[in-house]
């Protein structure tokens, strides 16, 4: 049975199916419950935006309200997983990564390796990425780039409820540690999800729109901006591709060169600050791999080298949109190679 | 009567009656101002979050009346009442939480971000725990300057048990820095109690295992906090090293604003906001100590004309042009 459900709710459902079918499976982070042991109603929060709610009535303890201190949950989550014990922990905000950044960079990305290829560590970071809820520069970021240069992690950031659903049960049964990152914008809309729990591979992307003269490669909060401008272009006679990554690290570099080489041209777009992010990662890539195919400069759509600013109109220049996605198209198309 | 409490009877008719005036104004301002941006959210006009500090005024202000602008403080994302207590402009503070030009940050940090730097404040925080080592450097400034200047940062329930924060207590005492942890103690870190975020029931004991003096007040009593605060801001700018200071308080709204707070315990809220009033308490003080009521309602009414002005002015005020979003990233690049 499919349903049309939200991607919070999908990522719920994911949550839910597999805490059912791993008894050994905990959930922790700040309020993951939510009002646990104040003395009036349970199960209040469910996180922040009130993902994992309801949770709590269900597993009971499984689900645990950790104090707000990221460096020791995040660190224990990665000792218990390495233990035996798989952990979906919670970060609210990516932003906040700061705060338990050695215990993932140093700890849990690295064991597997220093250890000599012997150790497991089921973990699930769940984190929110990105801007457009007024959140400012410290609960708005789309660090997704930091942590796919990091090797030892895998980076998981899925655009619709469909894709949320079936990343989700893939990151819990993966035997690495996974950053599992969530466009808290996107949170409410909506989209058809199977009922009964699936997992999609990583390292698969999804060609979310098929096209011919242009492909348009991003991921997260950027894809249905792309779908939006790839609308608008059929209108104008251009037809482009829309590939979402799904998965930063793993990245499924097949998809995006067979993409280009049928295409020709290339607009690389993520919400992340310009340097160094994926969008760079895919243009380096494609131009290493397929130069010859190449029929103009590959273009990039990516936020400005600032902080994400408060105020809503500056937000809203911040935040790269479908404009920005059809004018890096059109120099894609008024340029030859 | 008590000896403590003849004792702070004592100590209250030897403050000044400017001194508790002018606290009173800068607690209403707080109250009223939390209380405008309570009711302003419902109309949608108000963007981004807001965490409020109504019900923990007397910590703020009691605290910070022993303040120059050269004393820093450290602030979190419940800031708003210590920005007010550091002397913080109210209609640019309300023009900032509106994101507009004119806004003490231009509209670029909001309500998690306001600071003054010229005015000794250091910044709300969208971090938990992260002004505790910023405080720190800015005590050891102070330290270097040796002009008797200090430092305080403040936290909660929540974020005193970061590891940054634990970590600038043990730096505060090996440097010895004139900074003062204070810990506004209100029940709660968001939504968790603090009985499962936080290891001891008292503060004092962390202080102990830092090798730090502690003392613990009741937060709603602004002339407690007035005395204990006073004496311990005197030790530090005597060259002592740091404190910590918990108040005991409560909180009125939600960790933010659109939390109803269902998961308290039911009646707790109306029972802190009829019997746990700072503002209650501080105005039965006042008149004890030979403050007219009407001189109370006179500033009630000067409050309750600024905070129609700053949300007026922040209503009216043209949003940040769009090249300042470029503006402010560094220095020189």
């Amino acid at each position: 049975m499919t349903r049309h459900i939200t991607l919070k709710s999908a990522i719920n459902e994911a949550l839910d199916q597999e805490m059912a079918r791993d008894p050994k499976l905990l959930l922790f982070g700040q309020d993951t419950a939510g009002g646990v042991g104040a003395g009036g109603v349970a199960d209040t929060w469910g996180g922040v935006l009130g993902v994992t709610k309801g949770l709590y009535t269900k597993y009971g303890d499984r689900v645990i309200d950790a104090p707000p201190t990221e460096m020791a949950y995040v660190g224990a989550a990665v000792g218990a997983a390495l233990s035996g014990v798989p952990v979906v922990a919670e970060v609210p905000f990516i932003d906040f990564m700061g705060v338990c950044f050695d215990q993932l960079l140093n700890q849990a990305a690295k064991i597997r390796y220093m250890f000599g290829g012997t150790a497991e560590i089921p973990l699930v970071i769940r984190t929110m990425v990105g801007a457009g809820i007024n959140g400012a520069a410290q609960h708005s970021q789309m660090l997704t780039a930091m942590f796919t240069h990091i090797p030892g992690l895998k980076v998981v950031c899925p655009s619709t409820p469909h894709d949320a659903k079936g990343l989700m049960i893939e990151a819990i049964r993966d035997k690495d540690p996974v950053i599992f990152c969530e466009p808290k914008f996107l949170y409410e809309t909506s989209g058809a999800v199977p009922a009964d729990p699936y997992t999609i591979p990583f390292g698969q992307a999804r060609i979310a729109k098929e096209g011919r003269d242009v492909s348009i490669v991003t991921y997260g909060p950027m894809v249905p901006r792309a779908l939006e401008a790839a609308s608008q272009l059929e209108q104008k006679g251009i037809s482009a591709e829309v590939i979402d990554l799904r998965t930063l690290s793993p990245l499924d570099r097949t998809t995006v060169l067979k993409s280009v080489m049928k295409t020709g041209r290339l607009v690389a777009a993520d919400e992340a600050h310009p340097r160094c992010n994926i969008a760079t990662d895919i243009v380096a890539q494609v131009t290493e791999q397929c130069f010859t195919s190449l029929k103009a400069a590959p273009q990039m759509v990516s936020a400005p080298h600032t902080p994400v600013p408060f105020s809503p109109v500056l937000e809203k220049a911040y935040i790269p949109g479908a404009e920005q996605i059809i004018a890096a198209v059109s120099r894609t198309m008024a340029s030859h190679a | 009567m008590s000896h403590d409490k003849k004792e702070q009877h004592a100590y209250n008719a030897s403050i000044p009656h400017d001194t508790v005036l002018s606290a009173y104004r800068r607690m209403k301002t707080i109250r009223m101002f939390e209380d405008r941006l309570h009711e302003d959210f419902k109309t949608g006009n108000v963007p981004g979050f807001a965490h409020l500090y109504a019900g923990q005024e007397a910590t703020a202000v009691g605290i910070c009346s022993h303040l120059t602008d050269q004393d820093q403080i450290a602030s979190t994302h419940r800031g708003h009442g210590h920005c007010i207590a550091k002397g913080v402009g109210v209609v640019a503070m309300m023009k900032e939480i509106y994101g507009r030009q004119g806004g003490i940050c231009n509209g670029k940090g909001g309500s998690m971000h306001i600071a003054d730097l010229k005015k000794g404040m250091l910044g709300a925080n969208g971090i938990l725990g992260a002004g505790a080592p910023l405080a720190c450097g800015a005590a050891l400034a102070d330290k270097l300057a040796g002009q008797g200047h200090v430092a305080i940062v403040f936290g909660g329930d929540g974020g005193v048990n970061e590891g940054a924060v634990l970590e600038s207590m043990n730096l505060a005492s090996v440097w010895k820095l004139p900074l003062m942890f204070v810990v506004e103690q209100n029940g709660y870190a968001q939504s968790t109690p603090q009985q499962r975020t936080t290891s001891v029931s008292s503060y004092e004991d962390r202080a102990k295992g830092f090798g730090m003096p502690a003392a613990t007040v009741d937060g709603l009593d602004f002339f407690a906090v007035y005395k204990t605060a006073g004496a311990l801001i005197q030790k530090m700018r005597e060259g002592h090293g740091p404190v910590l200071l918990e108040c005991r308080t409560v909180r009125f709204y939600g960790h933010f604003e659109g939390d109803d707070q269902v998961y308290r315990p039911a009646g707790e809220v109306d029972d802190a906001r009829k019997n746990h009033d700072c503002l209650k308490l501080f105005a039965e003080s006042a008149r004890n100590m030979g403050i007219s009521q009407a001189e109370l309602d006179r500033i009630d009414h000067e409050v309750a004309e600024l905070i129609d002005r700053a949300v007026q002015e922040s209503l009216k005020a043209p949003h940040p042009a769009l090249s300042e979003l470029h503006d402010g990233v560094y220095v020189s690049y």
